[in-house]
């Protein structure tokens, strides 16, 4: 189909950045891409009719990064070492 | 007229009964990384392609110390192996049960759309038998014409007895004063036949009589004797 109306998934490493110029930066261009990302994600992973632990455990795996990266100035206090 | 800001119901989706749940959610490999990550590094790096690059990644963070060592680390193994050790352990349990719940309320849902449709397919036989009985209106009317016919044949017929009892009775009246004056003539008339005629015997006339009456009766009386 047309560049800008395919998912990020199938769109090729090369056309990326042309697939970044179409899609909208608007706030409700941005909303719109974080329901849909949402709402595949929740089709895929948990809205179905035996599913498993997956579903959840990425969502506190990529929680848990985030925090991690958050506090990142937090941790690099307490290194071991000075010099790596 | 419903106003709206932007079209409603254009495509078809809306109608068609919603699609069902799939049945297994996308492939997850160790619980956490899609399986469309080693599906991507497949071709370049075959199957341990994307083990090396998390191990090399592991130790790079570790090394670098950009993932750093500390007590949350151990809590975060603590909590992580009870957590693998219970999905492992009550997993399948859970997962049944979970399942034994789905299944009840579809079962639920199919009891009561068969109902509803054993419910209407009912009420069409019986339309369908209240169809066939309004074919039978014909006899239905017929019947009623009858009892009508009927009741009006006797309501007249006692109508006519109701006449005739009456004329009757005003014909019998008139018959019992015609004889009632017939017989009252009549005795009014003996009577006063009688009464003058017994004023009429004059004082002589009875002893003629008296004498006439005494000569019979021995003439009899001889005549009786001899016939003895």
């Amino acid at each position: 189909g047309p560049l800008s109306e395919r998912p990020l998934m199938e769109v090729r490493l090369g056309e990326l950045h042309t697939w970044i110029s179409t899609c909208s930066f608007s706030p409700q261009g941005l909303l719109g891409a974080v329901q849909k990302a949402w709402s595949s994600y929740c089709d895929k992973y948990i809205h179905v009719r035996r599913g498993g632990p997956a579903g959840i455990s990425m969502l506190l795996a990529g929680y848990c990064l985030l925090s991690y990266g958050w506090n990142y100035q937090h941790f690099k206090r307490h290194r071991w070492r000075k010099y790596h | 007229v419903l106003h709206t800001t932007r079209p409603l119901h254009t495509t078809q989706q809306s109608l068609a009964p919603v699609p069902p749940l799939p049945e297994k959610g996308g492939e997850v490999r160790h619980g956490l990384i899609p399986e469309e990550f080693f599906q991507f590094l497949y071709p370049k790096t075959g199957v341990t392609g994307p083990y090396m690059l998390g191990t090399g990644l592991l130790l790079y963070l570790l090394s670098k110390e950009i993932y750093v060592v500390n007590h949350e680390t151990a809590a975060a193994a603590c909590i992580l192996t009870v957590i693998v050790y219970g999905i492992k352990k009550f997993g399948a349990d859970v997962a049944a049960f979970a399942d034994k719940l789905n299944e009840e309320k579809v079962a639920a849902a199919l009891a009561m759309k068969n109902e509803a449709m054993q419910t209407l397919q009912t009420a069409i036989e019986e339309e369908k038998k209240e169809q066939w009985r309004v074919e039978g209106r014909k006899y239905l009317f017929d019947a009623k014409r009858n009892n009508i016919a009927m009741l009006l044949e006797t309501n007249y017929r006692e109508r006519l007895l109701m006449v005739y009892n009456e004329v009757k009775k005003r014909l019998d009246y008139q018959v019992a004063m015609q004889t009632l004056k017939r017989q009252k003539e009549q005795d009014h008339m003996i009577q006063w036949v009688e009464k003058n005629v017994v004023q009429s015997i004059t004082p002589q006339q009875q002893k003629e009589s008296i004498a006439k009456c005494i000569l019979d009766l021995k003439a009899l009386s001889k005549s009786a004797r001899a016939a003895v």
